[in-house]
């Protein structure tokens, strides 16, 4: 959203130019507020009105306050940003402004410029040349790039509350506890996502070794072949226990369907050695040493598998990210054009996850454990349902729901 | 008795195209000019006191006084042409007024105004046309300077470029217009301050009928519009209808010609 503040004064009453102007914003797809009106009392009295004109797009708002100018409005002057330089690589100026995971505008040369991607805990570097304003990290900042400073000319739009009640994250209640009945709002959370497949918004996975555990996996395979996800993230854990279930029927040793299994906890090393030697996940299932499971169901359905390292991971499996700043980078790019996420069973990467969410990411989590919960959706309240329950149920529920419309991607 | 100001047209001529009516392809005869310039000079001098500012070479537009700026009571505010081929009138009209005693107050010169072309009185409100030459921010100098209640209009039609070509207010509180020179807007803003308005048919506003000097019950205007005159004629108004082709070829008639001096005695 883009706007200005505009300024009408003189006999705008009689000369029905306050009205004129109102319809004017309207009728070319605008929409205004109107802050402050002051009405003369005698009729040589001019009239006073402070408008705040809003648009789509930058060019709209440009065209339009064109044509209020003719009407006499005035455009309030705003205040640049203040920029100064990183004093060297990786070293933000003093007093440089962090962002929120609001959408950000930024004023410079007079322009109004949006700060993307929207993300949280970074500053802003804007680049004259191509006119543009990003929200860098301390690992992006080189020295002598230009870094706004202080409050002036920073403009946050914080997402509104709808009025109308269509959309399930903004009047559910955050947080649906462990006691509270779930299966209604899982049918509306399936709706969504048959919405986003049809509206094309890009579905996210952040996947935890808990679903593989609780013998979930088949049912967020069902979901990647009914073409609902389109992007996974997990740890190297959850795919190698998807890995070891797929080859030997548990995971870390347990089978989650009968109550004592063979090979116990050697199993995972030797299913992270398999793919190892296959040479990577996908070339596993190419040559069909791997036919089953969650990282099967995604190489085969094209979903964009994201899988980040950490210490005391087993392996890695090829494929898994290691260096930390690098796995920052993937997850900034890769989480721009996302629009939904779904955070299973996972607080390590949901925390991660969150901090480079843009606020307008529709974000579901769901845990067992309460305070991860909270801690996952406390950043993004109108747009975050959170479920504290086990993940099987919810993934079973959910696939259960969404399985009579399966299609391809 | 009224105090006119006219510029006699010695250097008048189609010299540069600023408006819809121009075209240097087909300029004015000079001795029509002089004839229909006459012939309007005596008509009005036998109601008025007609003053006469010397015309400049290379100004052909200077016979227009009506743009020279606004005269209420002993002040005279001066134009800001919008198109430079005029602004070199202004200095002239100034001095001039200064010279005959009347204040002259400035307006920024950032505001682009065009004098009684664009402001009218029609009872105690100052209507003032904008978009084509006045700019609707003037206004609100104006409405200042003068402590009166200013309605604007925007002006629709480009042929139809002052408001003095599309709207004539009259003594007795009514006036005649070309309604679709206006937006809705300024229609609804006119029709709300002034009774029982004339509409001009199209035919007849083409040939500048609202381009007319009223002076109590004399309306001077110019020749072809035989349906406005008898309306005015039915409200008692007595009607000079002079030939204008001349001028009309440059887009003005009879008012554009003549300034008041003042307009009013007082604003409001």
């Amino acid at each position: 959203m883009f706007s200005e503040t505009i300024e009408l004064r003189g006999h705008i009453i009689d000369s029905l130019i306050l009205p004129k102007v109102l319809d004017q914003i309207l009728t070319h797809g605008g929409n205004f507020k109107i802050t402050e009106v002051q009405i003369g009392r005698k009729r040589a009295d001019q009239s006073f009105a402070r408008i705040e004109v809003s648009t789509e797009t930058g060019e709209g708002l440009d065209e339009l306050i064109l044509r209020l100018r003719q009407q006499g409005a005035e455009v309030m002057e705003r205040a640049n940003a203040q920029v100064a330089p990183a004093p060297a690589n990786g070293v933000f100026p003093p007093e440089f402004y962090v962002t929120t995971n609001q959408q950000t505008f930024v004023r410079f040369e007079g322009k109004e410029i949006e700060v993307t991607p929207g993300i949280i805990n970074s500053a802003i570097a804007v680049d004259r040349k191509k006119g543009s304003a990003r929200a860098v990290k301390f690992f992006d900042v080189k020295k002598g790039n230009e870094i706004v400073v202080g409050h002036q000319g920073i403009r946050v739009v914080p997402v509104q509350r709808t009025t109308t009640h269509t959309d399930p994250f903004q009047f559910i209640n955050n947080i649906v506890d462990a006691e509270e009945p779930k299966s209604a709002i899982i049918r509306e959370i399936a709706e969504e996502l048959r919405r986003a497949r049809g509206a094309a918004g890009k579905v996210a996975v952040v996947a935890g070794p808990a679903i593989v555990r609780t013998g979930a996996g088949g049912h967020l395979a069902r979901l990647i072949e009914g073409g609902y996800i389109d992007r996974l993230f997990a740890g190297n854990a959850f795919a190698a226990h998807d890995v070891e279930r797929a080859l030997f029927g548990t995971s870390l040793g347990l089978n989650p369907d009968v109550a004592i299994a063979r090979g116990g906890h050697e199993n995972q090393l030797r299913a992270i050695n398999t793919i190892r030697e296959a040479g990577g996940i996908a070339t596993a299932v190419r040559e069909k040493v791997l036919t089953s499971g969650v990282m099967h169901a995604s190489v085969k359905h094209d979903v964009d598998i994201v899988l980040i390292g950490a210490v005391g991971d087993e392996g890695p499996l090829p494929g898994v990210t290691t260096d930390v700043i690098e796995c920052e980078k993937i997850l900034r790019d890769k989480l721009t054009d996302v629009t939904h996420v779904i955070l299973l069973a996972t607080l390590r990467y949901s925390l991660a996850i969150g901090a480079f969410l843009a606020n307008n990411v529709k974000t579901v989590c769901v845990d067992i454990d309460p305070s991860a919960v909270e801690r996952a959706v406390e950043r993004q309240p109108l747009q975050s349902i959170g479920l504290v329950t086990d993940v099987e149920p919810f993934l079973r529920v959910l696939a259960d729901d969404l399985s009579g419309s399966k299609v391809t991607k | 008795m009224r105090d006119l100001l006219l510029c006699p047209p010695d250097y008048y001529g189609i010299e540069y195209e600023i408006n819809p009516w121009m075209s240097v392809a087909h300029g004015a005869e000079t001795a029509i000019v002089q004839e229909q310039w006459k012939q309007l000079h005596a008509t009005l001098s036998k109601f008025c006191k007609v003053h006469l500012i010397a015309p400049q070479p290379r100004l052909p537009d200077m016979v227009f006084t009506a743009n020279a700026g606004l005269t209420v009571g002993r002040k005279f505010i001066p134009s800001n042409f919008r198109h430079k081929e005029r602004a070199g009138e202004q200095p002239f009209f100034a001095k001039w007024m200064e010279q005959h005693g009347y204040e002259v107050e400035w307006l920024s010169e950032t505001l682009f105004f065009e004098g009684e072309g664009d402001a009218l009185f029609g009872n105690d409100v100052l209507f003032c046309g904008y978009k084509f030459r006045s700019d609707v921010q003037s206004h609100r100098a104006i409405a200042e300077m003068l402590g009166c209640l200013v309605i604007s209009v925007e002006l629709v039609d480009p042929r139809f470029y002052h408001l003095d070509t599309c709207f004539c207010p009259l003594p007795d509180g009514g006036g005649f217009w070309f309604p679709n020179a206006f937006d809705e807007y300024g229609q609804r803003a006119i029709r709300e301050h002034v009774t029982d308005l004339i509409d001009v048919a199209p035919e007849e506003a083409q040939h500048f009928s609202c381009n007319a000097v009223v002076i109590d019950r004399d309306i001077v205007l110019p020749a072809g519009a035989p349906q406005l005159v008898s309306k005015l004629q039915e409200r008692g108004y007595r009607c000079h209808a002079l030939p204008m082709t001349e001028f009309i070829k440059a887009g003005g008639a009879c008012k554009c010609l003549t300034m008041f001096m003042p307009q009013r005695e007082a604003a409001g």
